[in-house]
Parts: structure tokens; sequence; C-alpha cells
């Protein structure tokens, strides 16, 4: 105010009304929240606001507030239980990231004096299990693997088998990528499950699916789909690094409220973060701290 | 999970089935629920606006057949208006592989499907043109990922340019180049590495390659379920490496594929193939008509209005 305010630039307030709050959808919207989401998140932010002079890094600021109070819900570490092995299988759709953030996991569990063991589900894509063991070695975990083309079911039932005489803590189990619609392949998945179980009633523990953050609405039907066929128990999103904002991620904790475990911020074994609401808030409107 | 553009308009214009002529108000009112069928299908937020605005203009006085509702005529105006953007106004013919050994360069962030693309498109040149293609991968950075292009070949029946360790893309640029030369190929692809297009050095990397081999072809190759980042990947590599088309993979997806249009608005240019699979068969050549009508989720309205 009034003795402070004189040397400092004038900041500008706008009033906030429907034009503002229309920019703010805007805002929203170009961060793959979706057109829903955007305008319930801003509507809540406008309640008993609405007339008020606000600056502009206010009214970021409140929305950052609205933001991080949707997903600080949904903000949850996977999970770590007693239980050997705890099996943790990893789908998604093609590229988004699931052998990268295996690697990732592997290394910090191993870091954390756990006793890992990987399990090369995808036996279909080329070159895949190559991959992953490049993975296994970066973080100094086991890859367990079966030749190109053969039955992923099987191998994740010899890869309990092993996992349970070794006294493994964590099996994690790849799998090849795959598009929701595709039910064939969305059915051998549940097959993989199945074969899982037989080993153990309570496996897989943890299903993380991973999303890309590039990926818009279609993340929608993503969660959806591979949380009715694969009982989805959380969410890893990737690719957090580029200019994708993952605004996505807002509208799925609003319709589904899965756990978001963790984030992917870079092609290299320590660029997987833990999902903090506020850091992820700020980034989506914009807000630098 | 989404409404689409007929069941959106369908309520606006309820109260207007009389009327002879579309009025600016009309017009404005249908464009509203436009804009957000366009955005819930991914289209990028400056391009939607823009879009917008050019029916607008189209739309404002058009008479309304007797036999459609006037929410009909307009899901038409903008279908047409949309198949008109992503056809461009040239047509973008073949891929420039004349003046053998032709350079094609491959572009695209992580994970986007560049090395699956590249072998489907040399497995195409060489099945459908009987071209003698070399691909050589220049990605040094993720695991195995030239054995992925190496096996990918064996499968094809398509060379690949053998694997030295330790060397820099560039410099495999360079080898791809004498090599298919020697070799007497018609066509030499280069795969490379994914790189976020605000990945300053290796976008720079890109470039260096781009000025070694100087390709006839740089495709940026773009998942097609991309939301609102479609228009600046596609701005920062069209402006940094320059590209001479798009590949849109993963339309088998149930993905609306509004990165289309924004891809194709940004830059300018043309989208030659979308990918619909996993498998070496999986692409085809871009369909304007048919990406036109999956974006508004309507192609059988379209047909009516078209009869009408
Ligand atoms: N920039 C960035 N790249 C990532 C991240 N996570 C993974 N990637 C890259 O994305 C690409 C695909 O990653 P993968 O781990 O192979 O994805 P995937 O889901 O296993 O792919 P498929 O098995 O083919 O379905 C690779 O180039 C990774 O290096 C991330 O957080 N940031
Ligand atoms: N369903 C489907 N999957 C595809 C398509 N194109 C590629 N893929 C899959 O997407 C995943 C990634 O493909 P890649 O070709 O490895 O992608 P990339 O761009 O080379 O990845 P990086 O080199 O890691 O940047 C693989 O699982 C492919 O099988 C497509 O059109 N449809
Ligand atoms: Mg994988
Ligand atoms: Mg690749």
């Amino acid at each position: 105010g009034r003795f402070f305010g004189r040397e400092k630039k004038t900041v500008v307030r706008r009033t906030l009304d429907d034009d503002m709050l229309e920019q703010l959808e805007e805002l929203l919207i170009t961060a793959d929240m979706g057109v829903d989401t955007a305008l319930r998140v801003t509507a809540n932010m406008a309640e008993g606001r609405l007339g008020k002079k606000l600056s502009v890094a206010e009214i970021k600021e409140l929305m950052a507030q609205e933001i991080t109070r949707i997903m600080d819900g949904v903000a949850r570490p996977m999970p770590l239980y007693a239980h050997k092995p705890q099996v943790v299988l990893v789908v998604g759709v093609n590229g988004s990231g699931k052998t990268t953030t295996i690697g990732k996991l592997a290394s910090q569990f191993k870091a954390a004096g756990k006793k890992v063991v990987i399990a090369a589900g995808d036996t279909f894509r080329a070159a895949a299990v190559e991959q992953l063991q490049v993975w296994g070695d970066r973080a100094g975990v086991p890859v367990l693997t079966a030749p190109e083309g053969s039955d992923p079911a099987s191998l994740a039932f010899d890869a309990m088998e092993k996992a349970q005489q070794d006294g493994a803590d964590l099996l994690m189990i790849d799998t090849a990528g795959r598009l929701q619609n595709r039910s064939d392949l969305m059915e051998e998945l549940s097959k993989i499950v199945r074969v899982i179980r037989k080993k153990d009633p309570d496996a897989p523990h943890n299903t993380l699916l991973v999303l890309d953050a590039t990926t818009g609405q279609n993340a929608l039907q993503q969660v959806k789909v591979f949380q009715e066929l694969a009982d989805v128990s959380g969410l890893v999103m990737t690719k957090l690094d580029g200019t994708a904002k993952g605004g996505v991620l807002v509208a799925l904790a609003d319709k589904f409220g899965l756990p978001i475990h963790a984030i992917g911020v870079g092609e290299q074994i320590d660029d997987l973060a833990p999902f903090d609401p506020e850091d992820f808030a700020n980034a989506l409107v914009g807000l630098d701290r | 999970m989404f409404e689409n553009l007929s069941e959106r308009l369908s309520g606006v214009f309820d109260k207007l089935t009389k009327q002879g002529a579309l009025s600016e108000d009309d017009v404005k009112t249908a464009l509203r629920e436009v804009r957000i069928a366009l955005l819930e299908a991914d289209v990028s937020l400056p391009v939607a606006r823009d879009f917008v605005k050019a029916v607008q203009d189209k739309a404002t006085g058009q008479s309304v057949t007797k036999s459609v509702t006037p929410g009909q005529q307009v899901v038409k105006i903008v279908h047409d208006e949309l198949e008109h953007i992503l056809t461009g106004d040239q047509d973008p013919g073949a891929l420039k592989i004349d003046n053998p050994p032709a350079p094609i360069l491959m572009v695209g962030l992580q994970g986007s499907g560049k090395t699956t693309t590249t072998a489907k498109l040399a497995k195409r040149l060489k099945e459908r043109e009987g071209k003698r293609v070399l691909m050589a991968s220049l990605d040094t950075n993720r695991p195995a990922a030239m054995e992925q292009l190496a096996i990918l070949g064996v499968q094809i029946g398509v060379d690949t340019l053998p694997i030295v360790k330790g060397e820099d893309p560039v410099a495999i640029a360079k080898r791809a180049k004498t090599q298919a030369s020697l070799g007497g190929y018609d066509v030499y692809m280069l795969d490379t590495a994914g790189r976020l297009h605000i990945d300053q050095e290796l976008i720079a990397q890109a470039a260096a390659v781009r000025d070694v081999a100087n390709p006839r072809e740089t495709l940026l190759v773009v998942d097609g379920l991309t939301g609102q980042d479609a228009v600046n990947v596609a701005q920062e590599f069209d402006d940094k490496i320059g590209v001479t088309g798009v590949v849109l993979t993963r339309m088998d997806g149930d993905g609306r594929g509004g990165a289309a249009l924004s891809m194709r608005a940004i830059t300018g240019k043309p989208i030659r193939f979308v990918g619909l699979g996993e498998k070496m068969d999986a692409i085809e050549t871009f369909e304007p008509k048919r990406i036109a009508g999956r974006i508004l989720g309507m192609g059988d309205i379209v047909a009516l209005v078209e009869r009408a």
C-alpha cells in the first residue's frame, strides 16, 4: 500500500468478470485440462470473488490453489507392502514410457534396500527385451526374459516362481504397449493378471498405468478401459520435462481419483520424481517459484 | 465419452427449425458448440479459434436446404472447412525420392513412433515402388534403439547400416550417405533419437544431421493422441529443423485426432501418412475426409447433408 507502494511498479489489477474467467478457462484448456474440468475449476475459483479486482499473480495463485486442492488427495507414492514378492505390473499404451519407468523405479527401490527382480513381459516389440536388459544393468537388478514372440502370461508365471524362490521383495513386470481399444490385446493383459493370480491371489499388488503427458483427452479413455480390464491401482505420468502440462491429470483426479505415484521428467535413471500437487499446479498455471 | 457435435448442436437449433437462412446470431451460437467439440477432440486452442473465425464468415447468410436442420447445415459447413484445411492447396504428391540415394530424415518427440514408421515406410518403398532402401539408426541415446531398427530390417528384408558403437549421430549420417552411394541404394532413411522440441542441444544435433544429409524429405512423426502441445512441437521442429511432412501415428486408437488439424494449420505442411498399428503394414496415406469426420465424430450427418 500506501507507504511502500510508491517505489514499486504499479500492479495492474483487473476485475474478475466473465471475460476474465473465459481467459482463465482457455489457459487451463491449453494445459489439456479439458473443457468441462476447466470450467469447473474457474467457477470454483470465482465463487464469492466475482467483481473483485485482482492482479495477475493473485489470480494465478488462486487458480493454483484450486488445482492443488483437487490434486492433494491423489498424490501418493506407490505403497510398499511387507508381502514377498510384491508384484508390480506396468501397463499402458505404446511408447508412453513403461520400460523406462520400470528402470527408474527399480533403481529407486534398490537404493531403498529392496531386492528387486524385473520380468521382460514385452515379448512383442523389436528389442524390447534388450532395452529392458540395459535398464536392469543400470539399476543393478536382474531381468528375467523369454524369447520374442512367446506368451507373456507364461513368462509372468515363471517370473512369479523365480521371484518367490529368490525371496525377492519386488517383482516388476513390463508389458507390451497396447491401445485400450484393442480388445484382443486387452484380453492378453487380463490373461497375464489371471495367471499371476494363480501363484498369488492378491497379486498384482500394484498395477501402474503409465501415461504420456503429451496425450490429450484420450487419457480419460485410457484410464477408464485399463482400470476396467486390468484393475489399475495407480498412475505415473511421464515426459513432464517438455512443454506439455499434463492438465488431463486434473480431469482424471476428478473422475477416477486414482493415486498418482510419480512423474517422469527425463530419460535418465534419476529422472523420476514424486508427484507434488503444488509444483504441478504452479507449472500448470504458469506461476514461477 | 464425449458428446459429438450433432448432439451439441441439436439443442441449440431446436428453436430455429423454421428459418430459411443462417443468421449471424444462429451461427455464433452454433460455433460456440463447434469450438468446444474441437477442443474436446484435442485441436489446439489457437487453431480452434482461427478455425471458428473462418467458418463464421462462410456460414453467415447461407441458406438452409429444406430437408436438413440448421444444425446439420452448420455441421456440413464445418466439415467442409476442416477437410479444406486438412487437404491444403497443393497436392503433396509422392515422397521426393528422385536423385538416388535420396535421404529421408525422421524426427520427433520420444516414443512418437519414429523407428516403427521408418521401417514401415522402407517396406512400402521397397514393395510398392521397387526401391532399394538402406535404414540407419542415429539413436545413440535410447537403450537398444539401434537393435530395434536392425531387427525390423531383418523382418521386412531391408538393409540396415551396420552398428558401430561409439559413433555420434553426425558421423553415422555421413557413413549412411557414403554407404548408400557406394551400395547403389535408391533411398536412405535416417531414424533419429526422440528429442524434446525445447532441448536446444539435441535440436542442434538434429540440425547438424540435416546439414550433413540434406534430406529430400524430413518427416515429423507425431503421436495422433497428442493434445494441446501439438502446436508447440510442430512449430519448434519446423522452425529449427524444417519439416517437409508429418506422419500421425496411433490412429488405430480411439483418439479424435485433433492434432492433425493443429499440425496442418500451424506448419502448413502436408500430413503424408497415418500409422494404424504396430505391424509393418499398418500405414496408410493420409485421407483428409476421413480425419475430418473423425475430429467431429460424425461422418453420417455429413453424408446426409451431401445427399440432401
Ligand atoms: N523426455 C522424456 N522422455 C521419456 C520419459 N520417459 C520415457 N521417455 C522416453 O520415451 C520413449 C519411450 O519410452 P519407453 O520406456 O520405451 O516406452 P514404453 O511405454 O516402454 O514403449 P513400448 O514398450 O514401445 O510401448 C523413450 O525414448 C524414453 O527414453 C520422460 O519422463 N521424459
Ligand atoms: N498402435 C500403434 N502403435 C504404434 C504405431 N506406431 C508405433 N507404434 C508403437 O509405439 C511404440 C513406440 O514406437 P517407436 O517406433 O519405438 O517410437 P520412437 O519414436 O522410435 O521412440 P524413441 O526412439 O524412443 O523416441 C512402439 O510400441 C510401437 O510399436 C501405430 O501407428 N499404432
Ligand atoms: Mg516398453
Ligand atoms: Mg526410436
